[in-house]
């Protein structure tokens, strides 16, 4: 049984609907990351959580127990707040205490158990630090030591990384995903951020507008989207409308501007119906060629330099759609006619989907 | 959480305390201006407009008001740029020095006025051995003397305000300019002033309130010239009750017009402080005479301006009756002291401005904290409960107190009315009507700077409203409460303006003290308060100025 469910849970601002009838379960010492563009109910999902806001409908269970109504005093989720929220006026130690005495914990006890806490996110002997002698990353882990220390029943991290600079963001992922992994603690982190939600989360819930668009494994967004949503907002790609002509012997035959190809039945989805549908491709499903016999015509508008193949933008013949091209580094210029063709082992980068966006 | 039932209640019940408290008061102003006992009645807003002397008044409070803005700008901002912006010999000690106008409660400026500059003063004197006349070669009263008074005392916001101003500006903006080819005058007509708006806006409103509620200048200086706060008092001691109303109700219309008409733009929460970004250095001055005769004229300046200071210190050694005509006094004593801590009738002044000045400071902070806690924080009718404790900002202080007594002097239970007039307990309450816009402005800018998640934070750890209230909210908050309550106290404790109105004998403050010592021309005795009203003044800034800068 899921140690941590979400049923249905309803939240309203003013009429607009910040979190759309959402259902989540996590096992015990799971990690979820919510994933999502911002206004997509993530940050609202977490609060309800943590019980700063009040859903107007449905449900949070943990361990079978009803907490929708409980008070953030009497929650016990940890969380770590996006500025982190220490307080100022105390050190690093009573920052870590304050959740403690909560509990009643005092004397002998509260100082071990503060030096362990602070021990586990490597800032031992940190105790009497003032906050402002903290770098960034050494107040993030005081955070995660102050959530951490009462030994909450779930973890709540909101934006752990965003106030990060970029340089210190991957070490301080890194040292997050194993102090959480130590405790073992149920967690739920929410991100806007998908490298962030891949690396730390066990599983990855995408969001839009308060809606859950589909859970599952890194592995799972991205080779099997649900929708073009989370196509698009899962790794990088590329939409442009296609015609399927209809199912082929290795899965379905489009037309593409004036060339014709034969897909690869990829996505889990029932096959399409003859007719207009929206197809999006990861850089890497395509491949430019010599213009000639089905290959799409197309005009390198742009080239960059990503190592040792280059992100090439082109625009399709017959205008319309630019789209991006991961390939080896061609003596091509800008403005240059080439053909583009599926790759080889396109396999789980090019989707199809009903066209019924306007 | 936000709409929690008791916080509700809480919420209402402030609200109510306020109208009554506030609202109401001013309300019941316009009911006795407008009525008769048979009826609705606008005969003495026909009186009103039908005596000269009534228009007389509504334009000197207007005159006086517009042209202190005009000179404490003229000597405040030169200054701001002056000590902000050039490397003067002593440049720190001038900073404070000149603004130390701001420790004299207005009707201790006053005095000291009186004692330097009133046809027996000191400088009159000097002026007068000098040129060997036979009378005082001026006399300090009328439009002038309260000018002059208005300019020392109001210069010092546009002072703070400008150098404020001055020290938010990044350095890189002087150099952008310089780099696109603006010269000195360009770069301060194009970017230095226009930045500077905001700041100098909120001196001119600051400045402009200030005078248009002045009441001691007009009070000791006015002679014949007529100014609406001064009028009121008069009015009302002839016994024209209805015609003080309808008097009280034009200044309050003139205050909120200046207001309006000014709106849109805000004093910064901290004149004194939050500076973003580098602040330029300033500049050394290249020629040495030059920054000789700059430097000189600074110090002279800041002289000039610790005079008012120096001579209440040199009045408050003077035995009774000694000093006539000599230049200096012929001889010096501590008796006027003593007599503050010896005479019983000299003391009690001292210990009631100190209780009704405490109380009333703590009932502000107290009502404030409330107010923040759950219209910052729950966004309870917010702007109502903040508006409201601003209110009295917005309303000199002779229309409060007008008001308060006119409340507070009939005994109708159910229309809320209570008997307060002539008890202990209509000054305390007339205090803190005074200082909710000062502790409200500190305490809610407070709760604004603390992040919500802070107590969110609280929260999630475990601990209860209490405990969060006492181990996060209120040390966080302490420079604001400090602030709001220190101001608070200095304004209550030299409180002359509404005392004047709602004093009883058991309550007289040191204010009144003052002004019957002055009376009876026992000046030493009445220069010895100013001393001790000043000094209290000066150690609250001082404080409240360590703890600012020391978080």
């Amino acid at each position: 049984m899921s140690f941590l469910r979400l049923e249905d849970l309803v939240k309203r601002f003013d009429g607009t609907v910040a979190v759309d009838r959402l259902s989540l379960s996590l096992d015990r010492g799971e990690m979820l990351a919510l994933l999502g563009p911002s206004g997509s109910g993530k940050t609202t999902t977490l609060r309800l959580l943590a019980g700063f806001e009040v859903p107007d409908g449905g449900r949070v269970l943990v361990d079978g127990e009803d907490v929708t109504r409980l008070e953030p005093v009497a929650r016990r989720f940890g969380m770590v707040f996006q500025h982190y929220a220490l307080f100022p006026h105390l050190d690093a130690g009573d920052n870590v205490a304050f959740g403690l005495e909560s509990l009643g914990v005092r004397g002998e006890e509260l100082g071990e158990r503060v030096a362990r806490a602070l021990a586990l996110v490597d800032l031992a002997g940190f105790e009497r630090r003032r906050i402002s002698q903290l770098s960034g990353g050494q107040q993030q882990r005081v955070a995660l030591a102050r959530a951490l220390a009462p030994e909450p029943r779930v973890l709540l991290l909101d934006e752990p990384l965003s106030n990060l600079d970029p340089t210190l963001r991957e070490r301080t992922r890194r040292e997050i995903r194993d102090v959480i992994r130590r405790v073992g603690i149920t967690t739920i982190l929410v991100t806007h951020e998908q490298d962030e939600a891949f690396d730390l989360g066990d599983r990855v819930a995408v969001l839009r507008q308060g809606r859950l668009e589909q859970t599952g494994t890194p592995d799972e967004l991205y080779v099997t989207p649900a929708n073009p949503f989370v196509a698009s907002f899962v790794g990088r790609s590329s939409s442009l409308r296609v015609e399927v002509i209809g199912p082929s012997e290795r899965g379905t035959r489009v037309r593409v501007g004036l060339a014709e190809w034969d897909l690869e039945r990829t996505t889990s989805q029932p096959p399409l119906p003859p007719g207009p549908a929206l197809m999006l491709v990861r850089p890497e499903a395509l491949r430019l060629t010599a213009p000639g016999a089905g290959a799409v015509i197309a005009t390198i508008r742009e080239r960059r330099f990503v190592g040792p193949s280059a992100l090439y933008t082109v625009v399709l013949e017959g205008g319309g759609a630019a789209i991006e091209i991961v390939a080896p580094q061609l003596a091509v210029r800008i403005g240059e006619q080439v053909g583009v063709m599926p790759s080889r082992r396109a396999g789980g980068g090019i989707h199809l989907f009903p066209d019924h966006l306007p | 959480m936000s709409g929690s039932r008791s916080a509700r209640i809480g919420a209402a019940g402030l609200l109510l305390l306020l109208l009554w408290l506030i609202v109401y008061p001013l309300v019941l102003v316009l009911i006795e201006g407008l009525r008769e006992p048979a009826g609705w009645t606008l005969d003495y807003v026909r009186l009103f407009f039908q005596r000269p002397s009534e228009w007389q008044a509504l334009w000197g409070s207007l005159f006086i008001s517009l042209a202190s803005v005009v000179l404490a700008a003229a000597i405040g901002l030169p200054l701001a740029f002056l000590l902000s912006r050039y490397e003067l010999f002593g440049g720190r000690i001038l900073g404070g020095l000149v603004a130390l106008p701001a420790v004299l409660p207005p009707l201790v400026g006053v005095m000291a006025f009186l004692f330097l500059a009133g046809e027996t003063g000191f400088v009159s004197l000097l002026v007068q051995r000098a040129l060997n006349l036979e009378n005082p070669p001026w006399q300090f009263q009328g439009p002038w003397a309260i000018l002059l008074v208005h300019a020392y005392s109001m210069y010092v916001y546009f002072y703070l305000f400008g150098r404020a101003g001055l020290a938010s500006l990044d350095l890189s903006q002087y150099e952008a300019a310089a780099s696109l080819g603006a010269g000195r005058w360009r770069t301060l007509r194009r970017v230095v002033l226009p930045q500077l708006y905001p700041s100098l806006a909120g001196a001119a409103i600051l400045t402009f309130m200030s005078s248009l509620a002045s009441f001691s200048a007009p009070y000791i200086f006015g002679g014949g010239y007529r100014v609406m706060t001064t009028q009121i008092v008069a009015t009302r001691l002839n016994g024209e009750n209805e015609l003080a109303m309808v008097e009280t109700i034009s200044l309050t219309i003139l205050a909120l017009l200046a207001l309006w008409l000014l709106r849109g733009t805000h004093a910064p929460d901290n004149p004194a402080g939050g500076r973003k970004g580098v602040a330029p250095a300033r500049i050394p001055l290249r020629h040495p005479l030059t920054r000789r005769l700059l430097t000189g004229f600074a110090w002279v300046f800041a002289g000039v301006l610790l005079l008012p200071h120096l001579t209440l210190l040199l009045v408050s050694f003077v035995p009774l009756g000694t000093w006539t005509t000599e230049p200096l006094p012929p001889a010096y004593t501590v008796e006027n002291y003593l007599a503050l801590v010896r005479d019983p009738v000299r003391v009690r002044p001292l210990l009631n401005s100190l209780w009704l000045a405490t109380v009333a400071t703590a009932l502000a902070v107290s009502l404030a904290l409330l107010g923040g806690m759950l219209s910052a924080r729950r966004r309870l009718r917010g702007g109502l409960i903040e508006g409201l404790m601003a209110l009295p900002w917005a309303v000199p202080g002779t229309v409060f107190a007008i008001a308060l007594a006119a409340a507070f002097s009939v005994h109708a239970p159910f229309a809320g009315r209570f008997i307060l007039v002539g008890t202990v307990w209509i000054l305390p309450l007339a205090y803190l009507v005074r200082n909710l816009p000062i502790t409200s402005r500190a305490i809610f800018a407070g709760f604004r700077a603390l992040d919500p998640s802070l107590e969110e934070a609280s929260a999630s750890l475990g601990a209860g409203r209490a405990r969060t209230l006492r181990r996060v909210i209120l040390p966080l908050l302490r420079p604001a409460l400090v602030a709001g309550a220190s101001l608070a106290f200095v304004t209550a404790f030299g409180d002359f303006v509404t005392s004047i109105m709602l004093y009883t004998y058991d309550t007289r403050p040191i204010s009144l003290e003052i002004l019957s010592s002055l009376r009876q021309s026992d000046v030493g005795v009445a220069a010895a308060y100013g001393v001790v009203l000043m000094l209290v003044s000066a150690t609250v800034f001082a404080l409240g100025a360590e703890r600012g800068s020391g978080g």
